[in-house]
């Protein structure tokens, strides 16, 4: 590009990397950003652990219930549907 | 030339995109397994969620039971125009808000503070003290799968908001829009919120991980 502009300081490239990792940025911006990336190893090494950060915490997602849950649940089920659910609304 | 196929449903669908759709079909029926299988999909992140308003572990678990208690009542009346997921998170959201200690509508985003130290930057702002090494894989799947355990701790540890957006947007995998609709914030708000939580976690991990 003829009109290269300021580079971002790195300091502003970790304030504007959920920006850029969210796609909210505008297609200059994104350049400005990605030009910064190409070529500074801390930054990119910074990018990389945000990635394996939010990579990370996906990993924590689960799906399971105790017996103790199931039964509880069933029951509340079973009373709701033969209309016993009589719990009046809190307040 | 595609033949398009008229639809057959009468009662307005959930969207057509929400993949508990089937089974709720399937509980307004009176299938109870159907019903469990929706209470496991959903109940862990409720109760995650449960736990930024509310401190105690039971307490919270009285906030899922309302919630699924709730779902239950309202089935009929639940027209599909969010997924079923957001429905249900904002029920839980309305009733851990009127439980919890935590009334967080209309507060500040938080400390605006940078969310890397000021003083690892050089008057130019470049990096005077790099990131540290610490994801070990080049792989970046493989490189998170052994961070469960710091990840988890370094989650319990971030401001309430942070936490309850990364939870909703990293954990549980909703959407932007999602989780605007469900904690009733704003695009921008959600954004900053989701900024500083994943950054927190980032640093966390890096203190704790890190190659001095």
């Amino acid at each position: 590009m003829l009109f290269t502009r300021r580079e971002i300081p790195c300091r502003e490239m970790v304030e504007l990397i959920t920006d850029y990792l969210e796609g909210t940025m505008s297609r200059s911006e994104r350049r400005r950003f990605e030009a910064h990336i190409a070529g500074c190893e801390n930054c990119s090494e910074y990018l990389r652990q945000m990635r394996v950060t939010i990579i990370a915490s996906g990993t924590l997602r689960e799906e399971d219930l105790t017996p103790a849950m199931r039964e509880e649940f069933g029951e509340m089920f079973r009373r709701w549907q033969a209309g016993d659910d009589v719990e009046p609304p809190d307040g | 030339m595609r033949l398009t196929r008229p639809s057959a449903r009468s009662r307005p669908p959930a969207p057509a995109g929400d993949p508990d759709r089937d089974l709720l079909d399937l509980v307004r029926a009176g299938d109870e397994q159907a019903f469990m299988q929706l209470v496991s999909r959903h109940q862990a992140a409720l109760l995650r969620l449960a736990r930024t308003y509310v401190s105690s572990a039971a307490v919270a678990e009285e906030v899922t039971q309302d919630t699924w208690l709730a779902v239950l009542r309202g089935l009929a009346d639940f027209e599909g125009r969010s997924t079923f997921r957001t429905w249900l998170f904002q029920i839980l959201v309305n009733r851990a808000r009127s439980t919890g200690v935590r009334e967080h509508r209309n507060v500040a985003v938080g400390d605006a503070g940078p969310v890397v130290d000021a003083s690892r930057f050089d008057a130019s702002g470049a990096w005077m003290s790099p990131p540290q090494h610490w994801v070990e894989d080049s792989d970046e799947r493989l490189a998170a799968q052994s961070l469960a355990g710091p990840i988890r701790e370094a989650l319990d540890m971030l401001p309430p908001r942070q936490r309850e957006v990364v939870l909703l947007r990293d954990v549980d995998g909703l959407s932007a829009d999602e989780v605007c609709a469900v904690l009733q914030i704003s695009e921008a708000n959600q954004r900053v919120l989701l900024h500083r939580g994943r950054s927190g976690l980032r640093g966390a991990l890096e203190d704790r991980l890190g190659e001095a």
